[in-house]
């Protein structure tokens, strides 16, 4: 049977998406940063995050759940013993998940990985006439 | 006639739509209460419990409004009723086990799809039936092309099949990509993994509003006599959008350490957005005037608000997709107002529009004085509750963007927001209300409905 145009022209686009996927998904996985892939054991701890829902009340750079603070940073900024009391003891609005010692040290495992790949919310930019932004150079 | 399988699909949508509504409420209210059923009924299992009921109604009700509107359409019966009852039972079986493994605590963890991933494949296999059933359905279904300028007319499909065609294929490539981090190439990848997460959400999202853009289309073309569907200018921006949805996703992710280049995509093609909203707002005047014709159909009020809507989240989307504003409203509520004012003002009045059209078309007379009473004041308290609930959200967006600003530490920037948390919830359950008035009189039709086609 012949196609009829409307589904030639749907078969285009499938394929055009397809193509622009491979584009995308080849340059991210390639930039600097992203080429650290990270430890086995940051693995788990993403896994442990998945399956306790953390993303529920906390985001990752900027994503996710909004009664929790973001997570991107705080290893840098507070610590992993500050983590780690959070893990253990949750808190009013945190509840403690009872995690066992392998959990606590993949997911502050994770949490390092997250925390070494860049910073949120982002500061030092600079801004150019159309809107865009662009991390300042460091001396 | 046989019972039609889309108002099955209506039914449950509209009982998943309340249920949505009813754990966002109590959500809402653990904001302000953190001890509220702390340890019953924890956020981290409400929340899951609200986002998937929420995408539970828009894809019931699109596709219901799908399966029934095809064999009106073109004028025969579907492809196959069986595979689209298969779809029901499929969706209803896997929604239900879903609901039970999140009351269980067992979660996937995702950001919308917080299931465990096995249950995604049952979802894959219903919806490949619906490939099936509409692609064979509307099998060499062409209709002419209206005000061509050469005289000639090109038969071409209307723009609503053309919607939920893309719709119907896009949501099933784009939800298996939304399941890549699954292999380790991803996974071992942090900004590759969010990267491609989010590029999958965004088309996701997409795909799913052309479902719902479609229907909209098809019963603004049934209430009010005109043949947008098939004039040229309403392929061109359906062409505009489309390609917005697929490829305007990476606002989500600006923040994200990736490649110059996606950024830059990305934001030109939201900014293409403008066009759209141009037309919109220049035919606004047009469809006023249009509307004191048809104010009588219930059906054209529900569209006529979700225009407004419209132009409002559209207006906050371009705003917010600028990168160098973006950076200061990622990661606040002025994001999750811009989620919840597309999905409760412009999907859920659409497909609102839509069961009305499916239950009773245009016939006020369908419904008593009291229902009638009933569903026009939950329109206004649905409407006027959502203005109240979403104008709160982008304040306290924009209050905790500037504290961030100001380094407040987390918990204060979270206490001094606290007010603001209390509109939001009493808002949330006002509109809860507002959505029950409108629901029950559907509800109550729809049971009266089908036993009345059982027994024919
Ligand atoms: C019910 C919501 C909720 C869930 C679920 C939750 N958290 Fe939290 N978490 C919070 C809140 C709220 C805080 C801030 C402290 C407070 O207000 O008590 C917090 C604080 C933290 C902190 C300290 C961060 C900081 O900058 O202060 C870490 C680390 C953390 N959580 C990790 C996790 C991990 C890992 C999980 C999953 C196993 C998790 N949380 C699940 C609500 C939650």
């Amino acid at each position: 049977m012949k196609m009829i145009l409307p589904i030639k022209i749907l078969l285009f686009i499938i394929l055009a998406y397809f193509v622009y996927s491979f584009a995308i998904y080849n340059q991210v996985m390639h930039t600097e940063v992203a080429r650290k892939s990270i430890s086995p054991l940051a693995v788990k701890g993403k896994d442990v995050f998945q399956k306790f829902n953390c993303i529920s009340c906390h985001q990752i750079y900027g994503l996710g759940g909004y009664i929790g603070p973001d997570l991107t940073n705080t290893i840098s900024e507070k610590g992993e013993a500050y983590a780690e009391a959070f893990l253990r003891n949750g808190s009013l609005r945190m509840p403690n998940f009872n995690l066992n010692d392998t959990q606590v040290e993949a997911l502050i495992e994770m949490l390092k990985a997250v925390d070494s790949s860049g910073s949120f919310p982002a500061k030092d930019f600079d801004v150019s006439w159309y809107g865009t932004i662009q991390k300042k150079e460091k001396e | 006639m046989r019972k039609s399988i889309g108002l099955s699909f209506v039914y449950l949508a509209l009982v998943s739509l309340l249920a949505a509504l009813f754990f966002g409420c109590i959500g809402a209210f653990q904001y302000i209460m953190p001890e509220l059923l702390r340890d019953s009924f924890p956020f981290y299992k409400i929340r899951p419990l609200h986002v998937s009921l929420i995408v539970a109604w828009i894809f019931l009700a699109s596709v219901g409004g799908i399966y029934h509107a095809l064999p009106r359409i073109l004028q025969k019966p579907l492809y196959s009723n069986k595979l689209a009852i298969w779809h029901y039972w499929i969706f209803l079986i896997t929604g239900v086990v879903i609901i039970i493994s999140y009351l269980f605590g067992y979660f996937g963890g995702r950001e919308y799809w917080a299931f465990s991933p096995i249950l995604a494949i049952p979802i894959i296999i219903s919806w490949f039936f619906l490939i099936i059933n509409f692609f064979t359905t509307i099998k060499g279904y062409r209709i002419e092309l209206c005000e061509d300028k050469n005289g000639t007319s090109k038969l071409v499909w209307p723009v609503y099949i053309w919607m939920w065609a893309t719709g119907i294929i896009f949501f099933f490539l784009t939800f298996i990509e939304a399941y890549l981090w699954l292999i380790p190439y991803f996974r071992e990848n942090i900004i590759g993994e969010l990267t491609v997460q989010w590029k999958a959400y965004g088309s996701l999202v997409g795909s799913w509003n052309m479902l719902v853009y479609g229907l909209a289309i098809y019963v603004m073309e049934k209430t009010s006599d005109t043949r947008i569907s098939s004039m040229p200018l309403t392929y061109s921006l359906f062409f505009l959008g489309f390609i917005n949805l697929l490829l305007g996703w990476s606002h989500h992710i600006y923040i994200i350490p990736a490649a110059k280049w996606i950024r830059l995509l990305g934001y030109a093609i939201s900014m293409t957005e403008l066009i759209v909203l141009a037309k919109i707002i220049w035919d606004w005047k047009g469809i006023l005037k249009q509307g004191k014709k048809h104010i009588h159909s219930i059906p054209y009020r529900f569209l006529l608000s979700s225009d407004f809507w419209i132009i409002t989240n559209l207006i906050v989307a371009i705003i917010i997709s600028i990168p160098a504003i973006n950076i200061y409203t990622h990661g606040t509520h002025i994001t999750v107002a811009h989620a919840m004012g597309s999905t409760i003002g412009i999907n859920t009045m659409i497909l609102l529009a839509s069961i009305f059209y499916m239950v009773s078309e245009n016939r006020k007379e369908d419904y008593s004085e009291t229902e009638l009473k009933l569903i026009y004041r939950g329109f206004w308290l649905t409407n006027i509750s959502l203005a109240i609930f979403w104008t709160t959200l982008i304040a306290s967006g924009v209050v905790k963007s500037y504290y961030t600003l100001e380094d407040m530490p987390f918990q204060q920037i979270m206490n001094s927001l606290h007010s603001y948390f209390i509109v939001f919830a009493i808002s949330g359950m006002s509109l809860l209300i507002g959505i029950v008035m409108i629901v029950i009189p559907l509800l109550s039709k729809l049971s009266a409905n089908q036993l009345a086609e059982n027994e024919q």
